[in-house]
């Protein structure tokens, strides 16, 4: 200790050593989160830390929309309650025959002795804003832990599927879009009843249907709906048209592109659906085979 | 008072510590702004850049740990891979600290062509980080970010020098 500097002259480790330690630092929290997802709990304090400056950040868009709220005019407000209600009337027959229809298939379930699908019940959502991250196909809604919702939650609009929430904090929760390139949405086509996996593909409005024969029937303007053999998206909510097909000889698989149907990108208000399918628990898995690595993402 | 840089023979005040977290939390919240469309392709880094400025600036004051906590900040704000954006603000701050005296010896004009490779370099580790992880390089564009926050590089070291000028008397005006 007699031979240590004077304290002024002590400036710590030297840059280098600081930045191979924080580098190493960092990489072994990349390494943790991506390879082993091990650190939820560090995420949730930084999103708790960071959640004032998001609301403020949010703050000014916010209260534009407000005032834009506030100036609109009694002729547009008028309008629009006059096509809201001839939309209305439009749907009555419809929703009439549906509750009829309902009323008969739940009649028709009981005497099959089958189980009774349960409902879906919805929480209204709004868009905070889009994720910055260039590499994937996120936004951020303004409801969390806190308002019962639980990650792997299907998120739609009222024209269809938009994505899943992927991660949740106390107070806003992540959503994945279809359009992500690791997000997949079993699909069922609603004209030949086939049923396939859409993928996204990582680019806005466009979505691809994978692993679909050559001689699939598949045609352009199909319509794509969930199928709900995952347990996780309940069934019947559209989610993607086909746009173009291309059958090559040559190929093992048809290579189908499809265009999401709801408006995943551009819409403010998206609803949270819970659905629970009580299913009979997983086959135990056999115990001896060894468990296939975890490979690249195709 | 003219908006310009400091003259080198210029001494400026003392920094205070309060407006060193101040600048740092402005600019978290800036980066945080719901931006949409061309503007989200342009939007410039403004942590980096702060970030940037201080520890060209400040070397002794703010260094690795903020540069290290605030990128965790960033990641859970942009809901990317924990620990890219801490990755990539520790290795700016370490150019930030080493050229810190070469830096501050050019005009504000030859300082943008230092500060531009950094900020692209930031932007290429993040990049490396992600294709490591999987994802698509996501095209030319991403690295517009990087020019924009180079090109408001003169502006930040105004506007960041602005409370250090001292104030001059109006009775005895500058030599």
């Amino acid at each position: 200790m007699e031979h240590s500097p004077p304290p002024f002259f002590k400036t710590g480790p030297s840059p280098l050593a600081r930045l191979l330690m924080f580098s190493s630092l960092s990489v072994a929290v990349l390494v943790a989160d991506a390879r082993f997802n091990a650190l939820a709990p560090l995420r949730q304090a930084a999103a708790a830390v960071l959640y004032p400056l998001q609301r403020i950040a949010l703050a000014p868009a916010a209260i534009a929309r407000r005032a834009a709220d506030f100036f609109v005019t009694h002729s547009s407000l008028r309008e629009e309650n006059a096509r809201l209600l001839q939309e209305k009337l439009a749907s009555a027959p419809a929703l009439q025959r549906l509750q009829a229809l309902e009323a008969e298939n739940r009649q028709l379930r009981e005497l099959l002795a089958l189980r009774e699908r349960l409902g879906t019940a919805a929480t209204a959502a709004e868009v905070l804003y889009a994720a910055r991250d260039p590499f994937s196909r996120k936004v951020v809604i303004d409801k969390g832990a806190q308002d019962g919702i639980q990650a792997g939650q299907v998120v739609a609009d009222g024209l269809g599927v938009v994505g899943q929430v992927t991660r949740v904090y106390p107070w806003v929760s992540e959503v994945t879009l279809i359009t992500d390139k690791g997000q997949a949405v079993p699909v069922q086509n609603l004209r030949s009843g086939l049923r396939g996996v859409v993928f996204g593909t990582g680019r806005e409005g466009e979505l691809e249907l994978r692993y679909m024969p050559v001689s699939a029937d598949v045609q352009n303007g199909d319509r794509l709906v969930t199928s709900g053999i995952d347990g996780t998206y309940p069934p019947g909510l559209p989610v993607a048209e086909v746009s173009s097909v291309q059958r090559d000889a040559a190929m093992v698989f048809a290579r189908i592109g499809a265009r999401p149907l709801a408006g995943v990108s551009s819409h403010l208000h998206v609803l949270v659906l819970s659905w629970s399918r009580d299913a009979p628990p997983r086959p135990p898995e056999p115990a001896e085979q060894p468990r296939p690595r975890r490979g690249k993402k195709s | 008072m003219a908006l310009r840089a400091a003259r080198p023979h210029e001494i400026l005040l003392p920094v205070k510590p309060a407006f060193i977290a101040f600048t740092l939390g402005a600019a978290l919240v800036a980066n945080l702004l719901p931006w949409a469309g061309l503007w989200s392709l342009v939007r410039p880094d403004f942590l980096a850049l702060t970030l940037l400025y201080w520890c060209i600036h400040q070397p002794h004051r703010v260094g690795f740990a903020p540069a290290w906590l605030l990128g965790l900040a960033m990641d859970v704000g942009d809901a990317s891979l924990l620990g890219q954006h801490a990755l990539a603000y520790t290795l700016l701050a370490y150019s930030g600290i080493t050229l810190s005296r070469r830096v501050q010896m050019f005009d504000l004009k030859q300082q943008i062509l230092h500060i531009a490779p950094l900020l692209l370099l930031t932007q290429v580790v993040t990049l490396a980080v992600r294709l490591a992880a999987g994802a698509d390089f996501p095209g030319l564009a991403y690295f517009a970010a990087s020019l924009t926050g180079a090109a408001l590089w003169p502006a930040a070291v105004i506007l960041f020098e602005l409370p250090r000028r001292p104030r001059l008397d109006p009775e005895h005006p500058a030599l």
